[in-house]
């Protein structure tokens, strides 16, 4: 009962796994090729076959950064980013054995051998990509409770304040404990910190751990101050909004730092597969 | 003794100040009588620097008073000038409050003035009519006598006013302009329907105003409000912006406090300002009581006109929004052309003379337009009860086409929910998919089409020219007031419809003899959303037959209730207990207001005794229903998680309007990788503005119902469009077109919050420069600096309704979809969706 809609796939099964059997059948005929041409001396990029998978090779490279350009120029025509993207793992990932068997398993340390490490830094990133892709977006979905990340800010904002007014009756001391709440409490930060979701030291955190010792002692002499007690619900509340936000902004940078990798490291590969190219083709 | 004039204007917006202006020009004894102290309160209230829009552009104004498209404050003081120079006589802060004939009573003519009580009942008093001239009582207690009286008033109507001691207070306001105008006070704000959150979320916007804001609410629940108003209203409370009172009325006021009755006792408390937003009255009372009748007791309805806007009380003539015309143009139109008839002159031509001309340019013969109106009138069985300036106002938004013999009028599963009245000629309904020369015949006079209109669903059937014919295409905006200003019309559309889909839904060979039985037994129920029909376990053998809406279909196992179906418009329920005669098996409940016919079971077990192929049909049916149920009850029992999960989902869905919905966006957050790409393209591909939100909107079990349009079957914003911009296009999408003027009633209207009212931001460098050099803002909705930064070189754009169009017009189909990296983002059908297919999506 194939519906449109409740029988939807993600990228990686898109059409029954079309482009994994593709990137399967790909790979086998570049063994074929490989097993069944006679190389001599031996094989390397030079032979028939060498040049022969080197430029699907090439070719392919060139065609899955196209995916940078398929995803931001919107046309009218009917195209799916979602196949694009299902075509884009599973060719890529036939890259390996195309690439490696171009090179007939010589590598050395000159710019042939850099253009394929470059590829594989590609690969290996988009590889994590696709481990990111499927299992980041449920927990996402789940810290967010239906909020949007301005509203979470927004919350944070309003938060604050309530604190602000709620810290005007206050004695010096107690103010100045609140205004670490107030001042020196960040979400976002260093990129260490956007990926952990941890600031040590977060004023909130010390402001609500020294408000919170005070009301135990207050407690404990059985006469809490009711606007402590209010604040340190306040603090308290804060904090929980900040762990959601900085949870929120933890996954959203995981699922975007690989790309930070894969993108740069494909112009670096550009540039090495063109040298590579024009190093074979002039000075062989 | 009072003044007399020859005419009196109550009104001064664009039709009554076009009416004083022409009568000044023309040198007539006249008085223009303003509630307010200015001119055109309506128009003064408009937001702050709002487009004034002036359309249709092709009619042709025909006034004393110059309207351009501009500013509201440049296009109000143009009028203030235009009715100084004509010499206009204006009554400022005179409102009319009655208005009765001082002559002879005529014979026969009694007006019915029911009103209605809070308590749902109604009180009917018969009013005789008196010939004029007319006495007009104001509220100061002044009166003054008029030979002819023009209602220009409008349909604002007045704002419920506060009735408790002090309420005529100096502090106590109805309308708040700029929330950013008050600082420091404590104000409260009465009443919790939109205006009145919105109202209060204003004022507590920025906390640096130093506002203390309550919201008091009569009752407990926001019932009235949108629930995006409600969520962020909810949103205020929590980080403390707001206080909210409910279950609770005010009961005193005095200068800076107020006691309030809440269900605890009463409250005394500072206040500055009330701010009361309790509704407001529609003006309708007022027109009755003066003798002016209107067609019927449709909430839509407007009061019925002669060809000179005379209406049915002799001597008053009602133009403006009032009669039904709300454009500007058309108001100002008809203030010109009602003062020329009352002057004498019955032989102008309507200013609309040269629209309807080009409406009606390519049917067969030379004809004109009168003769047109008269034929289409005459011909139709449900035009037949419509007055010629009704007919004008209606052609202006239906189409009359010619077709040949074999040529198609719609097809069948083409979206439409247009009306269609044969003028003359046959069609021929393909009643067969499979066989396309099987068909009955329809002849002139009769419609076709109403399954469309009343549900909101595709065309069940194809429909072909027998014979040559006319056919009239009767826009949906057209057909509901032709039903609210016909009611006999609407009785017809009603018995048809029901005869019509119990043909479609037992076909078995019936013919409409045999169902006048159960016709007679039929009658038309409208159903609250979540109210059951049939209940599991009761003892009932009545068949309900969908005609808008839809149902879920819900049955208790195990102690829980599980979902089992969804059964959409045009469908029916409760056949089971006629055939196999046993109890409810299941219970039915309306997913969203909608409207059933209910069959005697009694009649429909006749009908089955004289017809035993129906019978055979139907046990089919039930078979394959039965077969679903014991699927599902078999899934409970091995995997019950799997099965309550679907029925959540199913609930869930329900609850986010897909029961009313055509087609749906959603987003599996399982794959959603939160990169907005969904966003950027619709943005990229729409004027540069995105008509969804990705991530607002309400999430169960990891799919997500984004603020994006439903495109509901029967479209909330449709309902109050001025200048009827919103339609239906061919593929079911609900647009708006360039027509809209930007008044933002649809967004008042839309119950999911999808409609943004914006104006189209500056063009964009091309998108490579961005990605080599990093020109203008990429791709995506540019950002409010850039906007303004770019904006500045071009007089900026009006703003305008900006919804989802389906992307229509582009061969790829929605750009949201094709856009996501990872298919997260599907549009679906509602009925294919709520399936059991559900059940096999993995439960997270
Ligand atoms: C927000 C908004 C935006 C809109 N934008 C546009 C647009 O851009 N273009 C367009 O063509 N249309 C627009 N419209 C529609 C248009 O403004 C109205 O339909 C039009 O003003 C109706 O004109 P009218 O003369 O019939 O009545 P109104 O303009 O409503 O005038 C009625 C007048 O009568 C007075 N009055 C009422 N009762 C009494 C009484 N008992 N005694 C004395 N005086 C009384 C009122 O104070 C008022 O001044 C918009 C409407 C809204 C709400
Ligand atoms: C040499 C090979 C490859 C090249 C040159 C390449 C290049 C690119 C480029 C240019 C993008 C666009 C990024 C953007 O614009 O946001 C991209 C995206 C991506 N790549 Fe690759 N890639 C390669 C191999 C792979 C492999 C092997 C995988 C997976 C196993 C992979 C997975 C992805 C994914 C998941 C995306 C993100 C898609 C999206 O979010 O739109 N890539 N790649
Ligand atoms: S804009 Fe709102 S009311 Fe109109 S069709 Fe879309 S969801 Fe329905
Ligand atoms: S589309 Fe909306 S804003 Fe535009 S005119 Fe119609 S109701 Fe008003």
């Amino acid at each position: 009962m194939a519906s449109r809609g409740s029988a939807h796939e993600g990228f990686l099964r898109h059409a029954n796994g079309r482009w994994c059997k593709v990137a399967i059948l790909v790979s086998g005929l570049a063994i074929a090729v490989y097993a069944l041409t006679d190389a001599t001396p031996r094989p390397n990029g030079g032979t028939f076959a060498g040049y022969l998978l080197g430029s699907l090779a090439a070719l392919l490279v060139l065609w899955l950064t196209m995916l940078g350009l398929r995803k931001r120029i919107i046309t009218r025509g009917p195209y799916s980013l979602k196949a694009w993207t299902s075509a884009h793992v599973w060719l890529g990932l036939s890259l390996i054995v195309i690439a490696t068997l171009h090179t007939g398993f010589q590598i050395g340390w000159n710019v042939h051998g850099l253009a394929y490490a470059l590829m594989m830094v590609v690969i290996l990133s988009g590889l994590y990509g696709v481990y990111a892709y499927a299992n980041l977006p449920a927990q996402l979905g789940a810290n967010r409770h239906e909020a949007t990340q301005p509203q979470m800010l927004e919350a944070i904002r309003a938060l604050d304040r309530q604190l602000d007014t709620a810290a005007q009756p206050l004695g010096h001391e107690d103010a100045a404990t609140v205004r670490l709440s107030l001042e020196q409490c960040r979400v976002g930060g260093s990129l260490r910190q956007r990926l952990t979701g941890r600031q040590p030291g977060c004023g909130n955190r010390r402001a609500r751990d020294a408000i919170a010792a005070r009301v135990d002692v207050q407690r404990r002499q059985g006469k809490p101050d009711p606007a402590l007690t209010q604040l340190l619900f306040l603090l308290e509340r804060k904090d929980a909004a900040l762990e959601q936000v900085r949870r929120h902004i933890a996954i959203k940078t995981r699922l975007e730092l690989w790309l930070h990798i894969h993108v740069p490291a494909t112009f670096a590969l550009l540039a090495a597969l063109t040298a590579h190219v024009l190093s074979v083709f002039l000075y062989w | 003794m009072a003044e007399h004039y020859r005419i009196a204007i109550i009104g001064s917006g664009p039709a009554g100040l076009s009416a004083a202006a022409h009568a000044a020009t023309l040198g007539l004894s006249h008085v223009l009588i303003e509630k307010t102290g200015h001119l055109s309160d309506t128009i003064s209230r408009y937001q702050k620097g709002k487009h004034v829009m002036a359309t249709p552009s092709q009619l042709v104004l025909r006034a004393d008073i110059a309207f351009e498209a501009g500013k509201r404050e440049a296009v109000l003081g143009a009028w203030e000038t235009a009715a100084a120079r004509a010499g206009v006589n204006v009554r400022y802060h005179a409102e009319v409050i009655a208005i009765m004939g001082t002559g002879e009573p005529i014979a026969g003519s009694l007006q019915q003035v029911v009103t209605r009580r809070r308590d749902g009942g109604s009180d009917r008093r018969e009013l005789q009519r008196c010939a004029p001239p007319y006495r007009l009582m104001l509220a100061n207690g002044d009166s003054l006598v008029a030979d002819a009286v023009i209602l220009a008033i409008g349909t604002q109507g007045n704002p419920n006013l506060m009735t408790c001691p002090g309420s005529d207070n100096a502090n106590v306001q109805y309308q708040l302009d700029d929330p950013a105008a008050y600082n420091d006070e404590h104000i409260f704000v009465i009443g919790g329907g939109d205006a009145g959150i919105e109202n209060a979320l204003g004022l507590a916007a920025d906390a640096a105003q130093r506002n203390v804001v309550t919201l008091v609410n009569r009752s407990a629940e926001f019932s009235t409000a949108k629930d995006a108003n409600v969520t962020a209203l909810m949103a205020a409370r929590d980080a403390g912006r707001i206080s909210i009172m409910t279950g609770t009325t005010t009961r005193s006021i005095g200068p800076g406090w107020l006691v309030l009755d809440t269900g605890e006792g009463e409250v005394r408390a500072r206040c500055d300002r009330i701010i009361a937003r309790m509704g407001s009255a529609p003006p309708r009372g007022f027109v009755e009581s003066c003798g002016v009748a209107f067609a019927s007791s449709d909430r839509l309805a407007f009061p019925p006109l002669s060809a000179v806007f005379e209406s049915t009380a002799p001597g008053i003539f009602v133009v403006g929004a009032l009669a039904g015309y709300p454009l500007i143009k058309h108001c100002i139109n008809q203030g010109y052309d009602v003062v020329e008839f009352i002057n004498g002159n019955r032989a102008l031509k309507p200013a609309d003379e040269p629209l309807l001309e080009a409406r009606l340019a390519g049917l067969p013969g030379r004809h004109g337009v009168d003769y047109w109106l008269e034929m289409l009138r005459s011909n139709i069985t449900i035009l037949n009860g419509m007055s010629p300036l009704q007919m004008r106002e209606f052609m202006l938004d239906s189409a009359v086409r010619s077709y040949r013999a074999g040529d198609v009028i719609f097809a069948r599963n083409a979206p439409g929910s247009s009306l269609f009245g044969i003028a003359s000629g046959e069609v021929l309904v393909e009643v067969d998919p499979a066989d396309t020369s099987i068909t009955v015949p329809i002849p002139a006079g009769s419609i076709v089409g109403e399954v469309g209109l009343i549900s909101g669903r595709p065309r069940g059937a194809t429909i072909r020219a027998g014979s040559d014919c006319i056919v009239v295409e009767i826009s949906r905006t057209a057909a509901l007031k032709l039903m609210s200003a016909v009611p006999a019309a609407a009785r017809e559309v009603a018995r048809i419809t029901t005869e019509r889909s119990l043909l479609q839904i037992f076909k078995s060979g019936l013919t409409p003899a045999d169902l006048t039985d159960v016709i007679a037994s039929a009658k038309v129920e409208t159903v609250r959303a979540g109210e059951t029909i049939i209940r599991e376990g009761e003892v009932g053998d009545d068949i309900f037959i969908i005609r808008s809406g839809s149902m879920v279909v819900e049955k208790a196992i195990g102690g829980k209730t599980i979902f089992l179906n969804y059964v959409p418009a045009g469908s029916h329920v409760g056949e089971m207990a006629v055939i196999d005669g046993g109890r409810r098996s299941a219970t039915v409940r309306a997913a969203v207001k909608s409207e059933v016919v209910r069959l005697e079971g009694e009649a429909f077990r006749a009908l089955l005794a004289n017809r035993p192929g129906l019978a055979t049909r139907l046990r089919e049916e039930m078979a394959s229903r039965t077969a679903l149920n014991r699927f599902i009850e078999s899934r409970k029992d091995s995997f019950g998680g799997v099965v309550e999960m679907y029925t959540g989902i199913a609930n869930f869905l329900v609850d986010n309007g897909i029961g009313e919905a055509t087609d749906v966006l959603l987003i599996d957050e399982k794959l959603c990788v939160g990169c907005d790409n969904c966003e950027k393209a619709c943005a990229d591909s729409h004027d540069g503005l995105s008509r969804l939100d990705r991530e607002a909107g309400r999430t169960y079990a990891h799919l997500h119902v984004p603020t994006s349009c439903r495109h509901c079957e029967h479209p909330h914003c449709m309902a109050d469009c001025p200048p009827n911009a919103i339609r239906r296009g061919p593929a079911g999408e609900v647009t708006i077109d360039d027509t809209c003027i930007g008044c933002g009633n649809c967004q008042r209207g839309c119950p999911y919050g999808v409609i943004r009212m914006d104006s189209v931001p500056p063009r964009k460098p091309w998108l490579i420069g961005w990605l080599l050099f990093g020109q203008g803002p990429g791709p995506g909705e540019p950002d409010s600096a850039w906007r303004y930064e770019h904006a500045r070189k071009r007089p900026e754009k009006p703003k305008k309704a900006i919804k989802c169009d389906m992307c229509a017009g582009q061969s790829g189909g929605p750009a949201c979809v094709r856009a996501c990296p990872t298919g997260a983002a599907i549009r679906v059908l509602p009925e294919q969706f709520l399936s059991v297919a559900l059940l096999d999506r993995d439960s997270g």
